[in-house]
């Protein structure tokens, strides 16, 4: 016998496809792919510092406390958008490792000289090759990474004060609050 | 932003010999036509829907310079298009992988087929148990007699 209970059922099945079906056609952006390291080591690197060529950074230098790792440039013009909010962001007290992407070293230089540089330092990836083991295929992206090294988040495009109030600081604030 | 999405639509009305635009040294052409076939395979994760071959975006161009490391490397096709799934996931590759996600999107109706016809068939089922059997005429006669009695 068919009870009433048992009527419910397509119902359930019905809603729940709908709202599934709904969530994943209803992307924010296209454009927006999702990452392929979170929750992974922040890929092994060894690049020059853009200040001083004779140093090399690598991934131990993400060590130790939860960073944003930002991915720049002189020709991205939405980096200059968000370079302000990135240096309020810098003076509360949450470190700021920028990577320069497929950049000109003097053209970047200046540009710092000229905006200010907020940043705990740089990573010079002339290259791109950094960004393409993180992922990257613009920019300006803004990772976060925890203090083990392990990338968290991934943020594509400007970091506008709000993206900074209701995604990366509720998640910077989490990663601390489990350390502590 | 805009301009190299303009930049990968105007490129893919150009002529396919035009596509590729930077020439690259192999030592053979076999690794040559590899580096190609790849870069055919590929998308370009700036542009939607445009190939690593076609897209003149800056992502694409350091993508081609990667495939050709990799080949250069020795790394087979089968790892130059793991590498680059490890880091650009299902999107960069116009051939999906077989995952729980692809599973679920390309075996999900089918299931569902088969959940319908499973509830179809369980209703027609239901349906034949409770229909009347053969009736028992000595049995009905008997209760009919009875009711027969108490009401006299």
């Amino acid at each position: 016998m068919i009870t009433n209970k048992s009527l419910i059922i397509p119902l359930v099945l019905f809603s729940s496809l709908a709202v599934l079906l709904w969530r994943s056609f209803s992307l924010e952006d296209p454009s927006l792919l999702p990452s392929q390291l979170l929750d992974k080591p922040f890929p092994e690197f060894n690049l020059e510092d853009l200040h001083s060529s004779t140093r090399i950074r690598n991934a131990d230098d993400l060590l130790g406390d939860v960073s944003l790792v930002n991915v720049w440039a002189t020709w991205c013009v939405n980096c200059l958008i968000e370079h302000p909010v990135l240096t309020r962001i810098a003076q509360g007290g949450v470190g700021i490792v920028g990577i320069n992407y497929n950049d000109d070293l003097k053209k970047a230089l200046v540009w710092l000289d000229q905006y200010g540089d907020p940043y705990t330092f740089h990573i010079r990836d002339n290259k791109g090759t950094l960004a393409i083991d993180l992922g990257v295929y613009g920019a300006p992206e803004t990772f976060i990474v925890d203090e083990s090294g392990t990338v968290r988040y991934r943020h594509i495009g400007v970091v506008t004060e709000e993206v900074w109030m209701e995604k990366l600081l509720p998640v910077i604030n989490l990663l601390r609050g489990n350390s502590a | 932003m805009r301009n190299v999405t303009y930049g990968c639509i105007f490129l893919l009305f150009m002529p396919v010999g035009m596509a590729s635009i930077d020439a690259h040294d192999f030592p053979d052409d076999d690794m040559q036509l590899r580096h190609q076939a790849l870069i055919a395979e590929l998308r370009c994760p700036q542009c939607l829907n445009t190939n690593l071959a076609g897209s003149d975006a800056m992502i694409a161009r350091d993508l081609r310079r990667e495939v050709r490391r990799l080949l250069l490397d020795g790394k087979s096709d089968e790892e130059v298009l793991s590498f680059m799934y490890d880091r650009y996931g299902d999107f960069v590759l116009y051939t999906p992988r077989i995952h729980i996600g692809t599973i679920l999107l390309w075996f999900g109706p089918l299931l569902f087929f088969l959940a319908a016809l499973a509830v179809f068939v369980g209703i027609i089922k239901n349906r034949r148990e409770s229909t009347p059997k053969e009736v028992d005429r000595e049995e009905l006669a008997a209760i009919l007699n009875a009711h027969a009695k108490e009401l006299d």
